[in-house]
């Protein structure tokens, strides 16, 4: 005796959306405590040496940036190409880096003026030479502390 | 009579919030920076002859313009440096023409050998800065590699994952001296 079963049309209800504001949500304020905005536009680039052994440079607002490396493509036609060293927003010279450097310490609370920690970010194909100018005149102004820039190396060769 | 207020319509909510999270992504950068850190030395105006240190406990470092690095005036590549660093800093034979050891008492550690070997950098100004931070990092990899050794001797654990104590005590073993000669055009 055969049944003939009806076919019986299963329907998935609708998957529920009400709680995909909620999701969004956290998404968005994870995103929005971990941002950090630029804050300098680069008129320099730069491709950082690779190293292996570096260490991550903690607490950023004691930080201040030293650009090196040849202009970006829209300057070079009013710059050159060679290597220049920016401050802030600019291009300047070795001998503006005192002043740089104390206007940056005043910006710091007097406890942490003396972790304040330069960090130079240099293209790899730059000559040393300017580099040691940078460092002398680090020296200078007292700024003893400085990181070099440089990625993580795949090779760790 | 109290006028109920109409619900607000909370569909367009989710479309709000992608909006903002599609902002935020796109403008957030997550760059941690990280790099070799030094300090450098206090400026003197006189150029002061190099402190007194005695020629064992001097290895010469010399990086010239064509990239090419000598170490005691011996020519090496870069995949040498850090054994050949290595090997001058510990001194293992107590060779007399390598560093001398100091005894020191060590928290934790307890009397240790401290080499007093200075490795001296030097540059031209046409070295690229590729291959000065390739010979810094090598040197900083061969004294990492020593502390490395020493922490798990001591504490069976690699340097970083030591405590605060512990890992003063083994960067007072084994001390990171690199020093960078004043500048000077080299051969």
């Amino acid at each position: 005796m055969a049944v003939i079963r009806k076919k019986e049309k299963k329907e998935i209800g609708q998957i529920s959306t009400s709680s995909l504001p909620d999701i969004v949500f956290m998404i968005l304020f994870f995103f929005m405590v971990s941002t950090s905005m630029k804050e300098t536009e680069l008129v320099v680039k730069f491709k950082a040496p690779e190293a292996t052994e570096i260490q991550k440079l903690e607490n950023k607002s004691l930080v201040s940036y030293i650009y090196v490396g040849p202009p970006v493509e829209s300057l070079q036609a009013k710059f050159g190409s060679a290597p220049q060293i920016q401050l802030n927003n600019s291009f300047s010279t070795p001998q503006e880096i005192g002043q740089f450097i104390a206007s940056e310490r005043d910006a710091l609370n007097e406890a942490d003026r003396n972790k304040m920690t330069v960090c130079l970010k240099a293209d790899k194909d730059t000559r040393m030479g300017i580099i040691t100018d940078i460092k002398q005149e680090l020296r200078k102004a007292e700024a003893y502390k400085i990181s070099y820039a440089s990625l993580k190396s795949v090779k760790g060769y | 009579m109290a006028r109920k207020t109409p619900e607000i319509n909370a569909s367009s909510m989710a479309d709000v919030a992608f909006l903002l999270l599609i902002f935020f992504l796109v403008a957030t950068t997550m760059d941690i920076d990280s790099g070799l850190n030094r300090v450098l030395p206090p400026w003197s105006e006189k150029q002061t002859d190099a402190p007194d240190i005695k020629e064992r406990n001097l290895l010469l470092v010399h990086v010239n313009k064509y990239d090419q690095i000598a170490v005691q005036g011996e020519l090496l590549t870069i995949n040498q440096l850090k054994d050949r660093a290595k090997e001058w800093v510990l001194n293992r034979a107590d060779d007399d023409n390598l560093p001398e050891k100091k005894v020191e008492e060590i928290a934790l550690i307890g009397k240790h050998p401290v080499s007093q070997g200075v490795i001296s950098l030097q540059n031209d100004r046409a070295t690229s800065y590729e291959m000065y931070i390739k010979v810094q990092n090598e040197l900083t990899r061969a004294f990492n590699e020593i502390r490395d050794e020493l922490s798990k001797a001591h504490f069976g654990k690699v340097f970083l994952e030591l405590e605060k104590e512990q890992q003063d005590a083994i960067a007072k073993a084994v001390p990171m001296k690199i020093s960078e000669a004043e500048p000077q055009n080299i051969k």
